[in-house]
């Protein structure tokens, strides 16, 4: 049963995106198609979270293959907690790219479907996968997807940051092949359990090479300090949408596998230099979005900042920094989809992001207003949104490490949070509209469908916000899973 | 023998990032292209000792090559001959826009310049 479930995650969204493929000039039995599959996709992961709650670590082994040789797909606590939360942002954000798509705003309907199915399915592989090389073709799945879906409007600007973004993805890509090539000389094997197995036979330099080579590989996709020049630039330039995908998932799923795999290996000695990376991540961050005046740019920033959060909680290789890791992980990824979500809104209501010609927001569209306020709220950690519990955990969890370093840029790097959410704020909603408001014309049927959908995501982050507590218990499950790996490896090849 | 493909691979490697860090994308997407053929070099070294070809009941166990870095490295050959084909794309359309295949500068580089 759980099996089924593992793989309706897969190949329900692959199912859509080829039907979707087929039904080009059927253009609303298309968008029905879509949601179906990501629905499937979102119902079965959390009938798996539930299971995987229920009955512990879950190995599916495809074709029945020794897992020496084979693929395996492992649903544990840490990968049953993550996938849920990322297919449904992915099915809320398809909906809300239903209704935009047809304004001026919006993707290209007839690939916007289909590819997102094709990311969703890179998505689920790649937090279900067991091996490295697995990983790799899952990221390269998601990453040709956001190739297309940032370039295919073809526009100046798109394929000016697109290049960027292609370019420094693939990069890395291939420095990600290199060390399966690295791992493979060293081991004879690409499957992490075999891995965490053997690399405590290796030299300790070799394996911290390999923590640190991966740890470069990881870091450019989930945009740490100093690698994150790719993002700010690409992502405000792509079609709302995508952007929120992006900025939801995709730097998040590197996070993801940085925390699994360098739990795995044991990279402790790596922790203070990952320490510091965070610090500086979070500030560089911060600073950065103080210095933008569009709303988009502000929170591209702001991706960079956060995932500072969870990269000090990895660094500190304890237990609870691990579960804050977790928890604002899960936390994180509805936030900031919502966030970019209203962003599309604003740039649909007045015509454009830019602060400096944007106001009084408040009085014509007040609603959005309150879509913006509790995931900003909770981005900058104020109680009592999922945010405060996540910061909370990371600043605790610092203190019991003594990293007074954790712990003052931290809290520093929350209070500008505040202060750039209080300026789109003053931006956006108060004062009085611009004279030239060129509005987009969006027909009444459509703005309800975006609507929803903002409000959909918004819910979802009141949902973590209230069963942050049972979130906070699983998450603690995961880190003790993680640093102890031994349960992992067990289920695994035994 | 392995010596020999080490070194193609450190060689293939250093051209390949010279060209990538080069202004014109027909350039780039050579490196990447040249870096591609180094990852899988590298991959296929990785594989231990060279031996018979592995095919299934036609050689002993003993004496074959290690089948999987090879079934690795041609995953990689096709995913990176689809990607050098979208990097071609990028150019053609950036060629049709601007005129020549120069990447452009970063909006938020020249900005922090200013």
């Amino acid at each position: 049963m759980t099996g089924v479930l593992i793989v309706t995650v897969l190949l329900g969204p692959l199912a859509a995106t080829c039907a979707g493929l087929t039904l080009r000039s059927h253009a609303r039995l298309r968008d029905v198609v879509t949601l179906a599959g990501l629905s499937a996709a979102a119902a079965a992961s959390i009938a798996l979270l539930f299971a995987i709650r229920d009955e512990g670590t879950y190995v599916l082994r495809i074709g029945d293959w020794n897992p020496e040789l084979g693929i395996v797909l492992v649903a544990d606590m840490f990968a049953a907690l993550v996938l849920p939360v990322a297919m449904v942002i992915i099915l809320i954000v398809e909906l809300f790219a239903i209704g935009q798509r047809r304004t001026a705003w919006g993707a290209n309907p007839e690939l916007t479907g289909p590819l997102l199915g094709v990311l969703t399915a890179g998505v689920a592989l790649s937090i279900l996968t067991g091996d490295l090389f697995t990983l790799f073709v899952a990221f390269e799945l998601m990453l040709v997807s956001s190739y297309v879906l940032l370039t295919h409007q073809g526009g100046r600007e798109q394929i000016r940051s697109g290049m960027t973004y292609v370019v420094m993805n693939l990069f890395a890509s291939t420095l990600f092949l290199f060390g399966i090539a690295f791992v493979y000389a060293a081991t004879g094997t690409v499957n992490m359990a075999l891995l965490a197995d053997r690399l405590p036979e290796l030299d300790r330099a070799v394996q911290l090479g390999i923590g640190a080579w991966f740890l470069v590989v990881f870091g450019t996709k989930a945009a740490i300090f100093p690698l994150f020049s790719w993002l700010p630039d690409s992502y405000p330039t792509a079609p709302t949408t995508i952007t929120a995908v992006f900025a939801g998932l995709l730097t998040k799923i590197g996070m993801y596998v940085l925390i699994r795999f360098h739990n795995l290996i044991a990279a402790d000695e790596l922790g203070p230099v990952i320490v510091m990376i965070a610090a500086v991540t979070m500030i560089v961050g911060a600073f950065g979005a103080l210095a933008q005046s569009d709303v988009k740019r502000i929170l591209s920033f702001h991706v960079i900042s956060q995932i500072g959060y969870m990269l000090a909680g990895l660094g500190l290789f304890t237990t609870a920094g691990t579960t804050a890791a977790i928890l604002f992980l899960v936390h994180h990824m509805p936030v900031k989809t919502v966030l970019f979500l209203v962003g599309g809104l604003i740039e649909n209501e007045q015509g454009t992001s830019d602060l400096e010609r944007s106001g009084g927001l408040m009085t014509r569209s007040p609603l959005l207003a309150l879509f913006f306020a509790i995931p900003a709220l909770s981005l900058a950690g104020l109680p009592p949104f999922s945010g405060f519990v996540a910061k909370l955990g990371v600043i605790s969890a610092a203190f019991d490490a003594d990293s007074a370093l954790i712990v003052t840029v931290a809290l520093v790097g929350g209070a500008l949070t505040l202060l750039s959410m209080t300026k789109i704020w003053s931006g956006v909603f108060w004062g009085s509209p611009p004279d030239d408001l060129d509005r987009v014309p969006a027909s009444r049927s459509n703005m309800r469908l975006m609507r929803s959908a903002t409000g959909l995501a918004t819910g979802v982050t009141i949902v973590v916000s209230i069963f942050a507590g049972s979130i906070m218990d699983m998450s603690a499950r995961a880190a003790d899973e993680l640093q102890n790996p031994a349960s992992y490896i067990e289920a695994v090849l035994g | 023998m392995t010596i020999g493909l080490l070194i193609a691979v450190g060689a293939l490697t250093s051209v390949g990032v010279f060209l990538i860090t080069a202004r014109s994308l027909s350039r780039i997407i050579l490196g990447f292209a040249l870096l591609g053929h180094a990852v899988v070099l590298a991959l296929v070294a990785a594989g231990g000792e060279a031996g018979e070809p592995p095919l299934a009941n036609r050689v002993s166990a003993e004496t074959i090559a290690n089948p999987v870095p090879q079934a690795l490295a041609l995953t990689a050959i096709v995913i990176s001959f689809g990607l050098t084909l979208f990097l071609l794309a990028l150019a053609r359309r950036q060629q049709e826009l601007t005129g020549d295949d120069l990447v452009e500068d970063d909006l938020e580089d020249l900005r922090v310049a200013q």
